[in-house]
């Protein structure tokens, strides 16, 4: 190229851009694949509009006082089972780290045990105790029978509880591996003790890498909740299959309980929300870097 | 033992395994004295240090602070072992600055400064808090004080580990490399601060590599290599006319 090209621009207009106009790139397969799903969609929609679903009975069965009963049950016994499976958890995962060989033995013998058996089956075990123990308490001083303290309701519990606890303590201990070492030794050279620690200054910081998976298993509780129905919990969908086996609306009940889960659960994760933003203080967050 | 004397270390040892971490190390720190450990890495200064707080258990020797064995109890013939509480009851009395500043990270400046007083000693946290706050305004950082760890530079963080190290009113402080984890340009505001705390009187063993700040404000050196002392002495003399041929080659490295 020489000077004179550049003094005159007109002279090589291949570089004169600016006045053009910009055509955007057209994606082609983008609209083709959302097209193609749309239409799936559709399908499934008018699938259900035709089929012989009564929508008035999911109307009318939303807001029945069996369903909010259940409702209630179930979410009650959400928060006893998780309850007890964090408080288990905590407990489980402080002994598996903590430097006595016993207790992290049996820590990890429970892990093993009650993580290796499925959920029904323990909750089945812990209702069905009366056939192997009909009695409980301590020898002269009281005595039950097992039938009348083994309520659908304790057995829930327990069942779900135990079992959720093997889980939860992996969790928890992953929180406690997460806390630098560093912070363990600033909390001893100001005298704090073992527990204080614990409280103050691991778990606190623990709680931010726990919180997404603990919340991850309340929501699988909420769900869980409903292996009740087996031994006879009233809790929501035990509530509709009641329902159904008398007036035969089956999926109808069954779309009933669906919406209260996803209720529940919608609920929960903003819940959670909240509750990672407490823990995440003092931390630069990992959106605001990308 | 003398009444000035505020650390005594008797042949301390030190085993990870075969390795011989500290080999019969003694050490004595007076009362307000600055005392600097050098030597190059993996010499055993840090652990000597950890162990004057019980960070590290000791194979051997004994440690006293105040006139008090450190992680036992003489009983006739015997030395029986502290129970947890106990040597978080030793510990109060001793603060230590860490090189990687060890903040909690979920508590703001003040807080992780009252953390201890409040939560340890059971001072009131109004009291608790202002004594923080004038702390914080010593090392510079009065307008830092609801600021988390992670929005300070690393020498903010440092100073205010020392801060908190001060709030627990203790008989000594030790620093294991304060200045190490620093950008360069802020290890002149850790090592002012520091020598503001000298001049006031506190006894600080210093584990460093700051050679000029030994020079300036230590009063006593120790060079250690392999786990055993080389040399200790005054700091004008341990720095300018070593006795030993290896410290004067250490400095002399040190310093190229």
């Amino acid at each position: 190229m020489n000077v004179a090209s550049l003094s005159s621009p007109r002279a090589d207009s291949k570089y004169e851009i600016a006045h053009l106009k910009l055509v955007p790139k057209r994606h082609v397969g983008r609209m083709v694949t959302a097209a193609v799903v749309l239409v799936l969609l559709a399908t499934l929609v008018r699938a259900f509009s035709v089929g012989q679903i009564e929508w008035s009975y999911v109307r009318d069965f939303l807001f029945a006082p069996a369903i909010l009963d259940g409702l209630v049950n179930t979410l009650l016994m959400t928060v006893a089972a998780m309850g007890l499976g964090i408080v288990l958890g905590v407990l489980i995962a402080i002994m598996r780290i903590s430097g006595n060989p016993v207790l992290s033995s049996i820590a990890i013998a429970y892990v093993w045990i009650f993580r290796g058996a499925p959920a029904l089956l323990q909750l089945m075990l812990w209702f069905n105790l009366a056939l192997i123990f009909p009695t409980m308490g301590i020898p002269g001083l009281f005595e039950v029978r097992t039938v009348d303290v083994m309520t659908p309701f304790v057995a829930a519990v327990l069942g779900l509880g135990i079992s959720q606890g093997a889980y939860t303590s992996e969790v928890v201990r992953s929180g406690l591996l997460s806390v630098d070492s560093g912070q363990y030794e600033a909390a001893r050279t100001i005298g704090m003790t073992q527990m204080m620690m614990l409280r103050r200054i691991v778990l606190p910081q623990a709680m931010r890498v726990m919180v997404p998976p603990v919340g991850n298993e309340v929501i699988g509780m909420v769900k869980l909740t409903s292996l009740a129905s087996v031994i006879q919990y009233s809790e929501i969908l035990h509530n509709a299959q009641i329902i159904y086996f008398a007036n035969t609306r089956v999926l109808e009940l069954l779309l009933v309980a669906s919406f209260w889960y996803l209720a529940v659960v919608s609920v929960l994760s903003i819940g959670q929300h909240y509750i990672e933003r407490y823990f995440g203080r003092g931390s630069k967050s990992i959106r605001s870097s990308m | 033992m003398n009444q000035d004397i505020l650390v005594k270390a008797i042949d301390v040892t030190k085993n990870y395994g075969h390795f011989r971490a500290l080999d019969k190390v003694s050490l004595d720190v007076a009362r307000g004295e600055v005392s600097c450990i050098i030597g190059p890495s993996g010499s055993g200064k840090s652990t000597l240090l950890r162990c004057i707080n019980l960070l590290e258990r000791m194979d051997g020797g004994a440690i006293w602070v105040n006139d008090e064995l450190i992680g036992y109890r003489r009983e006739g013939n015997n030395l029986h072992e502290f129970s947890d509480a106990e040597i978080s009851r030793q510990r109060r009395r001793i603060g230590m600055v860490f090189q990687r500043f060890n903040l909690f990270p979920h508590k703001t400046a003040v807080e992780n400064i009252i953390e201890g007083p409040v939560q340890v000693l059971g001072e009131p946290v109004k009291e608790a808090r202002q004594r923080a706050l004038a702390l914080l305004e010593r090392v510079g950082l009065a307008d830092k004080a609801n600021h988390y760890p992670s929005e300070l530079s690393g020498g903010q963080q440092q100073r205010v580990a020392i801060a908190r190290a001060m709030g627990m009113r203790p008989d000594l402080i030790l620093f294991d490399e304060p200045t190490s984890a620093l950008d360069p340009e802020l290890v002149s505001e850790v090592l002012d601060v520091m020598k503001d705390l000298a001049a006031s009187g506190m006894t600080m063993i210093v584990v460093t590599h700051e050679l000029g700040f030994a020079r300036n404000v230590a009063n006593t050196v120790t060079f250690m290599e392999t786990g055993k002392v080389v040399e200790t002495g005054l700091a004008s003399e341990v720095l300018s006319a070593p006795r030993s041929a290896r410290t004067a080659e250490f400095i002399k490295a040190v310093h190229s």
